[in-house]
């Protein structure tokens, strides 16, 4: 059983929910990166999603793009994101790490070679932003081959019909985007996710995580009963957009910390659905 | 020709899914899907719809000016002293520029989609023009985005916009150039998916686009093919055309494709020379990547980050190109060749003297390609030259690598 599902398979067993903050590797310097993941994780964190920096992320509100601006100024790509991984696993065995990002860095490295790669660094799974499954079935196969879970999204204008495609080629978890626009949105409708997430849920017994527009423990509680877990992303990445070159980052740390045990603490306290 | 060899039915591509062999696709975020399967359903439906078709027509027809003239350059092609050289007017359509075409089509589109707003993106700012024109004409509202850089460099066609009633958003995030404005274009309509139509300039994006922009700037050389025969009584040599995203190039050479004997160039913009990497020549010193929605060639790096381009002329200033040139390349149905910026320059100020027509700086690529090319030809021989803008949106560009001040 891969890292993924024995996480989510505890979880339930718990009546627990993950919570997954996503960072950009290499924002807001290459050096804070792996302290920042083991701090997520003692701050609460059950997976890391780590941002492939990219030159176009096309799918990225303000927040993000300046997120992957700040980690392209240090040359972090995707070579050094699996360094960043390996190096972690130094002292973390047990927390899933995922991959996000867009497809042509993956492409550029070889879809073999990243996934050979990407397993031998210690990654769990791979969601890309531009792959939807029509794309994805040569890439699909070498993960596969290799133990790697592949992640895809699900959007408010997904059909039914494209649920249960989706749903066919993914494992690991779904990644439920709960609103129309781009990373860090603020227009979050918990019913209409609601209506998603009972769409998903006759199609698919993956676990499902939502994400886009949880930017605090309230947004977080909100939603966590309806799924299994939530991302947090341009909120925490936030944290980190004035953070000034000369000055030691620990205080942007500091309150990306916080932020995580705030939402952790909120959606352990949310009522189960 | 390797056509013959290849035999390949032209007509075939793209696949169902939108491949040209392994280029184009459909590479975006999943909110975007149900938006192109809808588009695609809709353009599949109303090409064979004989009231869209007549539409299109008289649009063309009555609106942009069509057909455009194919002109024989006569005094050019003496002094160049090989090959006749033949001129496809596209200068001459409304707005400036081929570009009308596909906005004609695509708001045309918009119109029977129900759809009340257009978005664009834009480089030299001709397919905002011609986008904001078209929406004006139509009552449709329209946002054109553009790279904060592109701004500068095109103060005349932002302010041409402006009149036109469309609203210019400055895109001040990574290059702050085309490409960039494409990004930002696509985070609007992943917003606004329901109600906002996305009119994309060049025959590159996710299926159905690069087939659609096509279909709708293939008019170019469907005339130019009958205008050839009509004139010459035989089919041209070889067919010159600009390639930025590549769809003027695509409207001209498609209709021949099946013509073995037609040989087809496409120039990419060489920049300050290939040698120096600072240049938008993605098919001549590029590698395939994914990028705004299909697989093509880029300009990227080792890690597969999009690279900063350069050309004189902001229209081919853009790091990818449209999958179906990609894929000519790679079967060999169409050769890939570049100019430089300074062969450019020459070349516009020839063709304006000469022949008393200014091309737009993307169309002066193609035309210094003519010139070398018709001088390794016989004067029994024609070639083709899509002149596919007017120059007058860079004469302030001109002017100050003269030296002069026109403000």
């Amino acid at each position: 059983m891969s890292r993924l599902s024995s996480l989510f398979t505890t979880l339930a067993e718990q009546g627990r929910k993950a919570l997954v903050p996503y960072i950009v590797a290499g924002d807001p310097d290459p050096r804070y990166t792996v302290t920042l993941m083991h701090e997520l994780v003692a701050a609460g964190a059950d997976i890391i999603e780590l941002g492939i920096p990219f030159s176009d992320p096309m799918a990225e509100g303000p927040v993000i793009q300046l997120a992957h601006e700040r980690a392209l100024a240090h040359n972090t790509s995707l070579n050094q994101a699996l360094d960043m991984v390996a190096e972690f696993r130094r002292e973390d065995s047990k927390t899933p790490i995922v991959l996000m990002g867009y497809t042509n860095p993956v492409e550029r490295m070889g879809y073999e070679t990243f996934a050979r790669q990407a397993s031998d660094s210690g990654v769990d799974g791979l969601l890309t932003v531009d792959m939807p499954p029509e794309e994805a079935a040569e890439i699909s196969a070498l993960m596969k081959a290799v133990g790697l879970d592949n992640i895809f999204l699900l959007a408010p204008t997904s059909s039914e019909q494209r649920i249960a495609k989706v749903s066919a080629l993914a494992t690991g978890y779904l990644y439920c985007v709960s609103l129309k626009g781009v990373t860090g949105a603020g227009h979050l409708d918990v019913d209409s996710v609601r209506a998603q997430l009972a769409l998903i849920k006759k199609h698919s017994t993956l676990p499902v995580t939502v994400g886009f527009g949880i930017k605090d423990g309230a947004s977080a509680a909100a939603l966590a009963p309806l799924c299994e877990g939530v991302v947090v992303g341009s909120a925490l990445v936030d944290r980190f957009a004035n953070w000034d070159h000369e000055a030691d980052a620990a205080p942007q740390i500091a309150q990306a910390v916080a932020l995580i045990k705030e939402i952790r603490e909120a959606v352990d306290g949310a009522p189960t659905n | 020709m390797s056509s013959s060899k290849n035999n390949v039915d032209y007509a075939a591509f793209p696949s169902k899914e939108g491949h040209f062999g392994r280029y184009g696709g459909r590479f975006v975020s999943e909110t975007l899907i149900f938006a192109l399967d809808e588009l695609e359903q809709a353009f599949l439906r109303l090409r064979k719809d004989p009231a869209f078709q007549a539409e299109f027509d008289r649009d063309l027809a009555h609106y942009v000016g069509r057909p455009s003239p194919l002109y024989h350059a006569e005094r050019w092609s003496r002094e160049v002293g090989g090959a006749q050289i033949y001129l496809k007017r596209e200068d001459l359509n409304h707005t400036g520029a081929h570009k009308v075409n596909n906005t004609v089509g695509q708001a045309l589109l918009a119109k029977y989609m129900g759809k009340k707003r257009v978005i664009a993106e834009t480089g030299a700012g001709q397919h905002g023009v011609a986008s904001a024109t078209v929406a004006a004409r139509l009552g449709m509202s329209c946002q054109v985005f553009m790279g904060e850089e592109d701004i500068q460099r095109q103060a005349l066609n932002v302010y041409r916009m402006k009149l036109l009633g469309a609203e210019v958003v400055s895109v001040k995030s990574g290059s702050r150039t085309l490409k960039d404005a494409m990004n930002e274009a696509m985070r609007v309509w992943v917003t606004d998916v329901d109600d906002t139509f996305y009119i994309i300039g060049t025959a590159a994006g996710p299926h159905p686009y690069p087939m659609l922009v096509r279909d709708f700037q293939s008019v170019i050389g469907r005339e130019a093919r009958q205008q050839c025969l009509d004139s010459t009584g035989k089919l041209p040599d070889a067919l010159v055309a600009c390639v930025g995203g590549g769809s003027n190039a695509i409207g001209l050479f498609h209709p021949f494709l099946q013509d073995e004997g037609v040989e087809m160039y496409g120039v990419e913009a060489g920049g300050h020379g290939l040698a120096t990497g600072q240049h938008a020549a993605p098919l001549s010193d590029g590698r395939p990547g994914v990028l705004h929605g299909n697989r093509t060639y880029l300009m990227q790096d080792d890690n597969g980050q999009i690279s900063h381009t350069h050309s004189v002329s902001a229209g081919l200033d853009y790091p990818g190109v449209g999958p179906e040139h990609s894929w000519l390349k790679d079967i060999g149905r169409a050769q890939y060749v570049t100019i430089d910026d300074e062969e450019a320059l020459t070349a516009f100020r020839k063709l304006t003297l000469t022949e008393g027509i200014m091309p737009a700086l993307e169309s002066s690529h193609a035309v210094a390609y003519a010139e070398k090319l018709a001088a390794t030809m016989s004067p029994e021989q024609t070639i083709v030259v899509n002149l596919s803008g007017r120059g007058d949106k860079d004469i302030h560009t001109v002017a100050g690598i003269d030296g002069i001040g026109i403000d």
